[in-house]
């Protein structure tokens, strides 16, 4: 595989201009987490509205720019989007992640789809696939109110 | 043996990565083996193996005499006044912690203070950690200057009368700073304070002498200096191995063992529980006759030129930032690509055959006192070039290109 294929333009770009890289103004759930291996770090927060629908997700941190992009990206695409929904999505892409071909979640649109598949290069490079899933692992401990941060150690 | 074609003892180089040749820069976290080690394994194992200094049959004889034979060597090549001053750990680690155990366990009280520097590795900070934890005791930081380096003036400052011991490393793994472990150790010693050295990074690159630097303790990491994994040696002044206590306890390391009491046995066996890495520690001994063989003084000379000429082409580069430039450098580049995170950094290289590494090194504080989260870093062994040294620049030119700087 070319290097190329894992740093595409779009990876590239979100790297260097994260969206939602600020603090949500009246948060109701956030986590951190960490890669003690590369020194990354992002802490997510979240708004969820009464119907549990992400009103806003945003992202503080440091990274790579895998992992910049994947957070960014993320948190993109997560907005409107249900609790469960963002659930589901997330277990889909951890899923793409380590070993199938495709995302099959039902709560993606194509658009969305073919955007997360950028990020399907790291597969080819076991290191760094918990840089583009750290964002994610730590999406999902601020929805169910993890205390603990999230440790890329920890998860695989 | 010849430098120029110091590469041809090293098999590794006829492999391949990514269809190109390895340029090797990751020394510092680990070296390549040469031939001679690696026959050595196989040899022990294939041929003459045996556990040692338990059964007295002929082969368990002959392998405790090549076991203490690299005993002799190593206190040969770092010139130990006493064969049994040399004990062997599983690792530099290992040694350290074994020096905070016993030491710790023996003079440290509350308030007692360790005196360590912001360049140490977490090997060196970690242990000392454990007895803050547990006994109360504090850790002082020498503070680095502007160069990355750390000057006895800032050791001095730092030095109080609860001071009972000075750890420092030999040679920075970051900013690649030699330190001034002798004129440290004299002072130490002219205030009554032990010093430990980290050599990790020393004992591959620098000329050692115990005698000279004095120091009462100084830990070595094997599979740094062309030797094999799981090795690592303390050198100990003989008055500290006798008067600290045992660190792990087991066979080997007693003399009498009764219902009510234990005796412990001589040195260095009293620090050498249990099955010792006896292959490694026969194959180590290939090791010191490589350095040997290539002379200390000519892997010196070749290593003071790359890393000079590593810095040269580095500083034209731009927007590669080096870190540290301490006058006294050896073996280590760190560096920062403004707007290329160094993992990036390291997977692209990578592509090329490029093999270095990236993140803190485990060297978490110097980076939070740099600013930094993560460094890449291109270390040197003897079989490097300033061949190696173009391609890694040319490969640090091909990663700002696909980052568009």
């Amino acid at each position: 595989m070319n290097i190329k294929e894992l740093y595409q333009e779009i990876i590239l770009e979100h790297g260097k201009n994260p969206r939602n890289l600020r603090k949500t103004e009246n948060f109701n759930k956030d986590a951190k987490g960490n890669n003690p291996l590369c020194g990354d770090n992002v802490h997510i927060f979240l708004k969820l509205d009464e119907d549990k629908k992400v009103q806003d997700v945003s992202f503080e941190g440091s990274g790579c720019a895998i992992s910049m992009a994947s957070a960014s990206i993320m948190t993109d695409l997560m907005k409107g989007k249900e609790e469960i929904e963002v659930k589901e999505i997330v277990n889909d892409f951890l899923c793409m992640i380590k070993e199938n071909p495709e995302l099959k979640s039902k709560n993606l649109e194509e658009d969305e789809k073919t955007k997360l598949m950028c990020l399907s290069g790291v597969k080819q490079y076991p290191m760094r696939v918990k840089c583009a899933t750290l964002s994610w692992h730590t999406l999902i401990s601020a929805i169910d109110n993890k205390p603990e941060e999230i440790n890329t150690e920890g998860v695989d | 043996m010849s430098i120029s074609n110091i590469k041809e003892e090293f098999p590794i180089f006829n492999n391949k990565i990514h269809n190109n040749d390895l340029v090797y820069l990751d020394s510092a976290n680990s070296s390549q083996k040469p031939q001679s080690v690696i026959e050595r394994v196989n040899e022990f194992y294939t041929n003459e193996f045996s556990n040692t200094g338990r059964s007295v049959h002929y082969l368990a004889v002959a392998a405790t005499n090549l076991y203490e034979n690299t005993r002799s060597s190593v206190q040969k090549y770092i010139n130990a006044k006493d064969k049994n001053e040399i004990v062997f750990t599983k690792g530099a680690t290992e040694a350290i912690n074994l020096v905070a155990n016993t030491y710790g366990q023996k003079f440290l009280d509350e308030g007692d203070e360790i005196l360590i520097t912001e360049l140490e590795h977490h090997s060196n900070y970690v242990p000392w950690h454990f007895l803050r934890k547990s006994k109360g005791i504090k850790i002082e930081f020498a503070e680095i200057n502007n160069d990355g380096e750390i000057t006895v003036e800032s050791i001095e400052k730092k030095i109080t009368s609860k001071t009972k011991l000075i750890a420092i490393t030999h040679l920075s793994n970051v900013t690649g700073a030699i330190l001034p472990v002798k004129e440290i150790t004299e002072l130490a010693h002219s205030k009554g304070i032990a010093v430990l050295v980290d050599g990790c990074q020393g004992a591959p690159h620098l000329k050692l002498d115990m005698q000279d630097i004095d120091c009462d303790f100084y830990a070595i990491s094997c599979h740094k200096m062309y030797g094999p994994t799981g090795l690592g040696v303390l050198y100990a002044k003989k008055k500290w191995l006798e008067e600290l206590p045992p660190y792990q306890g087991g066979g080997g390391m007693i003399n009498d063992v009764t219902k009510d009491s234990i005796t412990y046995g001589d040195l260095p066996n009293k620090y050498e529980a249990g099955t010792m890495a006896t292959a490694q520690v026969i194959a180590f001994d290939q090791s010191i006759k490589f350095l040997e063989k290539i002379g200390i003084e000519n892997m010196i000379k070749h290593e003071k030129e790359l890393i000079e000429y590593g810095q040269e082409i580095l500083r034209k580069n731009n927007s590669v930032k080096l870190i540290g430039s301490p006058k006294n450098r050896a073996a280590v580049l760190s560096f920062t690509i403004e707007g290329v995170h160094p993992h990036d950094i390291a997977t692209i290289l990578d592509e090329d055959g490029v093999a270095i590494r990236a993140g803190h090194h485990c060297c978490q504080i110097l980076h939070d006192k740099l600013g930094i989260s993560a460094s890449a870093r291109a270390s040197l062994g003897v079989y490097n070039t300033k061949e190696d040294l173009d391609q890694l620049n040319s490969s640090i030119n091909n990663c700002k290109k696909i980052f568009n700087l």
